[in-house]
């Protein structure tokens, strides 16, 4: 469904990406994990376009997309909840999924609103609430929400649990479960809770310095030692 | 009283033309956070424009006056937002994303050129037009003072007030009203969820243009008297209306307008005609010491 080929992208003169190679099937979780700085965020927004690639190609669905404008790579069935949550703060809850729906047929508009409040009950008591009032939580939730209003075939989700307590990060992996399972969205995620996405993704890349220096499932990578040393805390 | 009245009837049809012209500005400001300089010179064009349209006319011999004024108003707006279609296509779009002086200096030379193009084409000297409507209702009349509402005034207040409330509906309530705020939000997210962000960059200017074609038409109905160099005061004047009201917000270009307005007429009315720019641009003044976010705008500061 995606794939990556030797991609590499540049923040002005500073390399971001080292040639980055990955792939992501229809129906699959695939997880990134790595340190800080490691180019994780940056793999998922040179995928939308920002920064473009400076070599190297981006294929969705078997068409390069490498250099279509943002707007239109969105519009072709992908969906990207980046770092920071990113909600317009003056802007309603609802305003705000239906910002999520441009890219989408408005005629299952209220399918998808129906869904996403399924899938966060919250957000339907606070449709008139501004953004900018919500709770961290919340605005997460929304962010996700936002994100999946576009009826999207594969889903980017930059940092789903970052700042959350640990009722919330549960809430949060079962939802992106769910997701996945019962809607079929692809999933390509990016983490710092390194533990819990190697238990729900199928498979995962493990990056430093712009480049993947692991790769394999979820299972492979709890087990393996360098991953548990470097990014699960210790032999634990 | 009587002199009261009257000119607080001249400060709000002076503010309606200034509002109109504010929003432009103030819509401009909250999409790319750059002022529009040549903004004037769009509604200069308007009025240039809608000149013309009623010469055209008199020469076809139309002579039912709505239907006149209604045409005269779809040509004044659809060329003028053409022109402020194409200073934003020409002058700004291809600076986007370099600094905000380079994009400045481009507004200046647009508002330059533009008057150049102007006084080339039409001349340096001014163009009149014979009242359209005339007359007017007497609201009080005291023995040597009467205040006079003319249908003129009338006419641009109404359409004023029908358009400000066209437009904050469209901006509350529409998909594309949306698109703009969550491009004044933050841009690269409406990027990311398949905004076309240069289409509604561009429709922000043919906005503020089509307003500003409006304020032309009526200002030339109102004073019969326009030159290729008016767009210069009436565009600072409306500049610091939108300023006044908070730049980047809406009803804040509205009320800031029609305050303005109100300040200069009694101004003139009370203390000096010669002097009235002097007040106006006093207010600007004090307003960017003292308030500097304006009446209703949001202090730059936010929580995140």
């Amino acid at each position: 469904m995606l794939r990556l080929e030797n991609v590499h992208s540049f923040y002005g003169r500073i390399q971001a990406l080292r040639g980055i190679n990955l792939h992501v099937d229809s129906g699959e979780i695939v997880a990134m994990i790595g340190a800080n700085g490691a180019g994780k965020s940056t793999t998922l927004m040179t995928i939308c376009g920002q920064p473009r690639a400076r070599s190297g190609r981006v294929l969705f669905d078997g068409d390069d997309i490498t250099h279509v404008p943002t707007f239109q790579i969105i519009r072709s069935g992908l969906s990207h909840s980046p770092e920071g949550r990113r909600i317009f703060p003056r802007m309603t809850v609802l305003e705000n999924l239906q910002m999520g729906a441009v890219a989408s047929d408005p005629a299952h508009f209220n399918d998808d609103l129906g869904l996403v409040f399924d899938l966060f009950p919250i957000l339907g008591e606070r449709q008139q609430q501004r953004g900018g009032t919500l709770s961290g939580g919340e605005q997460q939730m929304l962010a996700i929400a936002r994100a999946l209003m576009s009826h999207p075939r594969l889903l980017l989700l930059d940092e789903p649990s970052l700042g959350l307590g640990p009722m919330l990060v549960k809430q949060i992996f079962d939802v992106i479960g769910q997701i996945n399972q019962d809607r079929g969205v692809t999933i390509l995620l990016v983490e710092q809770n390194a533990h819990q996405s190697l238990l729900l993704a199928h498979r995962a890349y493990v990056l430093a310095n712009g480049e993947i220096i692991l790769h394999g499932t979820g299972d492979e990578l709890l087990a393996d030692p360098e991953v548990r040393n470097a990014y699960l805390g210790g032999g634990n | 009283m009587a002199y009261f009245i009257q000119q607080l009837v001249n400060g709000l049809t002076l503010g309606s033309i200034y509002g109109l012209i504010a929003i432009g500005y103030t819509m401009v400001y909250g999409i790319i956070g750059m002022i529009n300089f040549a903004h004037g010179e769009i509604y200069m064009i308007g009025a240039f424009l809608s000149i013309l349209a009623f010469t055209m006319l008199g020469v076809t011999g139309v002579t039912w006056m709505p239907l006149a004024l209604i045409m005269v108003l779809l040509v004044a707006i659809v060329f003028t937002s053409a022109y402020g279609w194409a200073v934003e296509r020409i002058a700004y779009r291809p600076l986007r994303g370099s600094q905000r002086l380079a994009a400045l200096i481009s507004a200046i030379g647009m508002s330059l050129a533009l008057q150049n193009y102007v006084l080339l084409t039409q001349g340096a000297g001014v163009k009149t037009l014979q009242p359209i409507i005339r007359g007017g209702v007497i609201l009080y009349a005291t023995g040597n003072f009467t205040v006079i509402l003319s249908y003129i005034q009338i006419f641009i207040i109404l359409l004023t007030i029908l358009l400000m409330a066209i437009f904050a509906t469209l901006i509350a309530r529409t998909a594309l009203g949306r698109a703009q705020r969550a491009c004044e939000q933050d841009r690269g997210m409406a990027t990311l969820l398949g905004i076309n962000v240069d289409r509604t960059i561009s429709l922000t200017f043919i906005m503020g243009a089509m307003l500003a074609a409006v304020a032309g038409m009526l200002v030339t109905m109102y004073y019969g008297v326009i030159d290729f160099f008016m767009g210069f005061i009436a565009g600072l004047k409306a500049f610091t209306a939108a300023v006044l009201g908070g730049i980047g917000s809406l009803p804040g270009a509205m009320l800031g307008g029609m305050l303005l307005g109100l300040v200069e007429a009694f101004w003139a009315g009370y203390f000096s005609v010669e002097y009235k720019d002097v007040a106006s641009f006093g207010i600007l003044v004090l307003v960017l010491i003292f308030l500097p976010s304006g009446l209703l705008g949001r202090p730059d500061v936010e929580k995140v």
